[in-house]
């Protein structure tokens, strides 16, 4: 493997690993903040203990999420110095904003764990505020830069240097909102659906006290709600996504729906592979005009194929799997809380039957398997490019050879990390059944970790 | 003032504040691990009271220093990404498995020493690594090779001037520990622990200004620019000598507010923050212009004017948000007495 590759896939591995702890570390304090707010609504104990059970889960979670954090955004100096120094330039104030968001998710993080039994009810939900707040920041302002990668803006490069330059242009660059919009509600969704599934593995689980099973049922419910209002949502701010794409990123989007030749009423292929020497995508299932529509609003516009663009520039090809399955699981998930949604509306019960319990557990790992795929769309669907146009991957990576032994390395302590984790979170939870929780004892509120 | 000073002064200061907190904060966790098996002593609680609720303020202070860099002055963010690729990465792994396994150490309580041991020792190496990054910008290690810059290890590693600042790092981590954690025992009530960390401080203290003259000695050698410069600046060093002593007379003072208490930590934390700063203020200012020798000055590296500009608004911005939270954090867990007296 030459250093190039080497190297990405150090990056690649890095985000793969931190991105499963960053998307819980957004999505569940909005679920505790709404755990919050529905005790101090109901009266209802269940939902403090819930409240303070994810947030236990929470904290082990940024035991690994701040770390590997840390890692990806020194990793960026370290392994692309000619693409930071551009960043630098242009595009660092979301780096710099983002400092702002993260010390004030840690600050009232601590707050909120530590001077829990110190600080009033509302108090607390100012910090847990606080810390969502804080932590969609951070998502939304880090995943500006990677808007800026794909839609660059408030510079120019003449003779090799950045001349022009708005640092405010290249924030508010064409696909910023749109783009962090995505990867915020994606991430509600995937922290309400991994809830949703631990509740519903809980309460397939045999023999258990009416007490905890109507524990486990509110869980559900109120985690199946949150994932499907985002679910929506997430579907809706995708169309948009594609359309930015059209517009901004043809042979991106070519590549993802398999798209040689520029047409007009094009037509969506779901599922099967990309053919180079055939120029098709063998397989699939072709729904014609559909993605004419998709990009465009109307079935003749025209969709630019890769044939328009010389073949270096083409992303990888495989990407239009990676997006199949982004799309297929985000459609699987709307459906399917539609479904809990009628079926829980017509029964007026929460005992859903163990068919639909399966599938509320494969929900919350199928959300991070489609988070993941959509970040490799995202990021090798830009190649060759690490600023889309204007400065290429292999130019910014560091000059520094034998990255080998790095790379080994890091996958070491993310395979350690990974494991410690499970076992970690196994542990406390066993140990930490809900009955204890559920039952009233004197000093229940401590929510020291 | 000129624009680059003042990035490179809020650069320094991110520096300078993650440097003393980090110190406490590594330090904290290395006597947590050492007193972990004296099951009488409180003393290991006390430095768990004080880490649990400050680990992750202090570790985004890192991460402000590495943007800090990269957005005042991406042009010395190339050299030094290209140069510290490898001894960065041992850090960050360090880092990882540090504060993951202090988080472990907290939840899985039957397997806390085992972890605390893990988390203590990682912690405690790190920061004799991160001062590396010092001599480094020294310049002495930095071969360019057909237009590479990389980093000299065999000379780095038989370098007296790199093995001095390791030592000071490590000394300085236990030193300013003990001093705060001794404040923090007072403050909590607990003599005993009182006493165990006002001696740990005596004892590392001096160790620690020893290793600073280590470096000072050195460095006549390895980097005879800086030395000249820094004497220099000799007021600030003989001023940072004696707010050390100034330290020693408090902890021999009797206490005002404890009858019966030999020392006023409180007063030895602030003379010895006040010697770290001044000394440090030396050592940046003689630094000045070279961010790394003696390619990379602070005017060479700088940013463009105007990210400058929006990023200095966004510095007064950000402070005025986050101030009344930090106010509002040390009320909680400094000085709320029902946090730091154990129940």
């Amino acid at each position: 493997m030459d250093d190039l590759v080497i190297a990405r896939s150090l990056f690649g591995t890095t985000m793969a690993f931190h991105i499963i702890f960053a998307t819980l570390g957004v999505g569940i304090p909005l679920l505790i903040l709404l755990a919050e707010l529905l005790y101090q609504k109901t009266k209802d104990r269940d939902y403090a203990v819930m409240a303070k059970r994810w947030t236990k889960g929470l904290a082990v979670l940024l035991g690994v999420a701040i770390p590997s954090g840390t890692i990806a955004g020194v990793q960026l100096s370290l392994l692309w110095p000619g693409f930071m120094e551009v960043i630098g330039k242009v595009m660092s104030l979301p780096f710099q904003i983002e400092i702002y968001a993260f010390f004030i998710e840690a600050l009232f993080m601590s707050i909120y764990v530590y001077a829990a039994d110190r600080i009033s009810p509302w108090m607390r939900i100012v910090s847990v505020c606080f810390v969502a707040l804080g932590a969609s920041a951070s998502a939304i302002l880090i995943t500006n830069v990677h808007a800026f990668e794909g839609t660059p803006a408030g510079f120019r490069i003449e003779n090799g240097e950045i001349v022009d330059v708005d640092p405010w242009a290249a924030f508010f660059n064409p696909s910023f909102f749109v783009t962090a919009g995505h990867v915020v509600l994606s991430a509600y969704m995937t922290g309400a659906f991994v809830l949703a599934s631990i509740a519903a593995y809980q309460l397939l689980r045999a023999r258990q006290d009416e007490r905890v099973r109507r524990f486990h049922q509110k869980a559900l419910k109120l985690s199946l709600t949150i994932g499907g209002v985002f679910s929506l949502l997430t579907a809706i701010n995708g169309h948009e996504s594609a359309q930015l794409l059209h517009e901004y990123q043809p042979e991106k989007l070519a590549a993802a729906e398999g798209l040689f030749d520029t047409q007009s009423h094009a037509p969506l292929a779901i599922g099967g592979w990309t053919d180079p020497k055939t120029q098709s995508v063998k397989w699939a299932i072709e729904i014609p005009w559909a993605l004419s529509f998709l990009a465009g609003n109307r079935f003749d516009t025209v969709v630019k194929g890769l044939n328009d663009f010389p073949k270096e520039w083409w992303p990888p090809l495989f990407v239009h799997t990676l997006f199949n399955a982004m799309v297929g699981i985000g459609m699987f998930l709307l459906v399917l809380s539609i479904a809990a949604w009628i079926w829980q509306k017509r029964r007026a019960s929460l005992d859903f039957p163990r068919s639909f319990l399966y599938s509320f557990v494969a929900a919350g790992p199928l959300a991070v398997i489609g988070i993941e795929c959509g970040w490799i769309f995202a990021c090798t669907g830009r190649q060759p490019w690490v600023i889309y146009r204007m400065m290429k991957t292999e130019d910014a990576v560091t000059q520094t050879e034998n990255l080998a032994l790095l790379f080994a390395l890091f996958v070491a302590i993310y395979v350690l990390l990974s494991i410690a984790v499970v076992l970690v979170l196994r542990y406390y939870f066993r140990r930490h059944p809900v009955a204890d929780d559920l039952r009233p004892s004197p000093g229940e509120d401590t929510l020291s970790v | 003032m000129t624009n680059e000073l003042i990035a490179v002064s809020v650069l320094w200061g991110f520096i300078f504040i993650y440097a003393v907190m980090a110190t406490m904060d590594f330090g904290a966790g290395f006597w947590s691990m050492i007193y972990i098996h004296r099951a009488r002593a409180n003393a290991t609680k006390i430095a768990n009271r004080y880490l649990s609720p400050t680990w992750e303020v202090t570790n985004v202070f890192i991460v402000a220093i590495v943007v800090a860099l990269f957005s005042f002055f991406p042009g010395a963010a190339f050299l030094l990404g290209t140069v510290l690729l490898v001894p960065g990465s041992i850090i960050l792994i360090l880092l990882a498995i540090r504060s993951a396994f202090l988080v472990f150490a907290h939840v899985a309580k039957e397997y806390e020493k085992a972890l605390t041991y893990i988390s203590g020792l990682t912690g405690i190496i790190i920061p004799a690594l991160l001062i590396s990054v010092l001599p480094i910008t020294h310049g002495t290690f930095i071969e360019v090779d057909a237009g590479v810059p990389t980093l000299d290890l065999k000379r780095f590693f038989t370098s007296a001037h790199a093995y001095s600042f390791m030592g000071f790092a490590i000394s300085s981590t236990l030193f300013l520990s003990s001093l705060l954690l001794a404040d923090y025992s007072l403050e909590a009530g607990d003599r005993e622990a009182y006493r165990l960390y006002r001696r740990n401080a005596w004892i590392t203290g001096p160790i620690s200004l020893l290793m600073a003259g280590g470096i000072m000695l050195t460095m006549r050698n390895e980097a005879a620019w800086l030395y000249d410069n820094m004497m220099e600046y000799w007021p600030w060093l003989a001023g940072s000598v004696a707010m050390f002593a100034a330290a020693g007379m408090a902890l021999l003072l009797p206490s005002s507010k404890h009858p019966g208490v030999r020392g006023r930590p409180r007063l030895a934390v602030v003379a010895i923050v006040i010697q770290y700063f001044l000394a440090s203020y030396a050592y940046g200012k003689a630094h000045l212009p070279y961010m790394v020798y003696p390619d990379v000055t602070i005017e060479s590296a700088f940013t463009h004017p105007d990210t400058f500009r929006a990023l200095f608004v966004s510095y007064i911005v950000g402070f005025l948000i986050l101030f009344p939270g930090f106010v509002y954090f040390w009320r909680l867990f400094m000085h709320d007495k029902r946090y730091v007296r154990p129940k």
